[in-house]
């Protein structure tokens, strides 16, 4: 139970673009055209997925204060946390390097359709940005770190396929010649986080 | 002289990383509910790009093309880590919110400081380097200073933590407006400060 209010709180309260504006760079530069929106949705769920119980576990058992106690008790005043940045940032451009080359061998369909944004998800800010909220919200176990992946990933998978779906038909309209472009974007991703208003404080 | 003077103002203004260039949007908005947060996350930024655009450009030389992302992100991690620690330090002299740290940790993702080091770092000397990454980030932290100024004025009817908004109008019936410290309303100031930026200066216009 507790594991699905997790789920629905990260898909639509905590969502990672309307609430936190995490990933905006990619999330209005690739939503012009539905279809590459929704590869990069999709490869930022993964990697989200896979990265954050990793970081989730390099947290818990090597950088947090005490973390190191398992290795031996002399070990039980180390504070390490200082490197999480650096720690967390490494396991993201590493995993993002990986998925490349994997979807470069497997997948080349894919991989030319993504083209630069696939290496450019390790800075991506919704990737380190879960990890970081990870390590501030005191999750007790792994599985919850990554329903809170799954969930954060989600959201920002729908937020960037409604965002390119209302900009392929706004594509139409006529907007006034200053506005044209990201500030239209900026407006329309205000209204639709206004939107996602409505499920602020929702109790399952 | 010149083009240092260039190298200086453009950043700041025709090619504002935010509002021109759309970069770094990412966390920052979330640190424009009161100016003071906002501040802090503007001198941090400016620090920090300013800073790698320097050491990479000392380095630039020596860096293999194909492991460079890498040696970069390592460079800004630990710009990060400097600031993060040095304001973990001052946080309860100045009474510095807590949760400002994760989005100083967000820094490292933070498109402009890489931007900046990939367009120029990369292929300038490292004084002239060390000058473009100070301006963006001013340029930077002006429009977020711009957003905070209004979200806090208007949000919570105060200055840097002090009140602005005399009682009397609030006797009379005025009432700080909620949705402005709402995240949405950040986005849609960010895209009204657009409007009149390509407004004034025409060449901006997209088509």
């Amino acid at each position: 139970m507790e594991y699905i209010s997790l789920f629905v709180k990260s898909i639509f309260v905590d969502n990672m673009i309307f609430a936190y504006f995490l990933g905006m760079c990619s999330y209005l530069a690739v939503s012009k055209n539905v279809k590459t929106a929704n590869g990069l949705g999709l490869a930022v769920i993964f990697v989200l997925l896979c990265t954050l119980p990793l970081n989730y576990l390099l947290d818990t058992y090597v950088l947090k204060p005490g973390a190191l106690a398992w290795l031996d008790p002399q070990f039980a005043e180390v504070d390490l946390s200082f490197l999480s940045f650096i720690i967390f940032i490494a396991v993201i451009a590493a995993f993002t390097q990986l998925v490349e080359m994997i979807v470069e061998k497997f997948l080349p369909g894919l991989y030319s359709s993504l083209g630069i944004y696939l290496p450019l998800i390790a800075v991506n800010c919704a990737i380190l940005g879960g990890s970081l909220f990870m390590q501030q919200r005191d999750f007790v176990n792994v599985g919850e770190s990554a329903v809170y992946a799954l969930g954060s990933g989600i959201g920002w998978y729908l937020a960037i396929v409604a965002l390119a779906a209302i900009r392929e038909k706004m594509s139409y309209s006529n907007v006034p010649a200053g506005l044209r472009g990201t500030g239209i974007a900026f407006i329309t991703v205000g209204l639709m986080g206004m939107a996602f208003m409505i499920f602020m404080g929702i109790q399952i | 002289m010149g083009k240092l003077k260039e190298t200086i103002l453009t950043p700041i203004l025709k090619g504002n990383p935010i509002t021109v260039l759309v970069l770094g949007i990412c966390s920052s908005l979330a640190v424009t509910v009161e100016l003071k947060g906002a501040l802090v996350m503007a001198l941090s930024v400016t620090i920090v790009t300013g800073l790698s655009s320097f050491i990479c450009s000392i380095i630039r030389n020596t860096i293999p093309n194909r492991v460079r992302i890498i040696v970069q992100l390592v460079v800004v991690a630990l710009m990060v880590i400097l600031v993060d620690q040095f304001l973990k330090a001052f946080e309860a002299t100045y009474a510095i919110d807590k949760s400002l740290s994760v989005y100083i940790g967000l820094i490292i993702t933070n498109c402009i400081v890489m931007g900046r080091i990939e367009a120029y770092a990369l292929g300038n000397k490292p004084l002239p380097s060390l000058l473009d990454g100070l301006a963006n980030g001013v340029g930077y932290g002006s429009i977020l200073l711009i957003v905070a100024f209004f979200r806090e004025l208007l949000g919570s009817g105060t200055l840097f933590g002090f009140k602005v908004i005399p009682q009397a109008l609030y006797d009379a019936g005025y009432v700080n407006n909620g949705l402005v410290i709402l995240p949405p309303f950040a986005l849609i100031l960010l895209g009204c400060i657009i409007w009149v930026h390509r407004s004034l200066d025409k060449t901006l216009q997209e088509k």
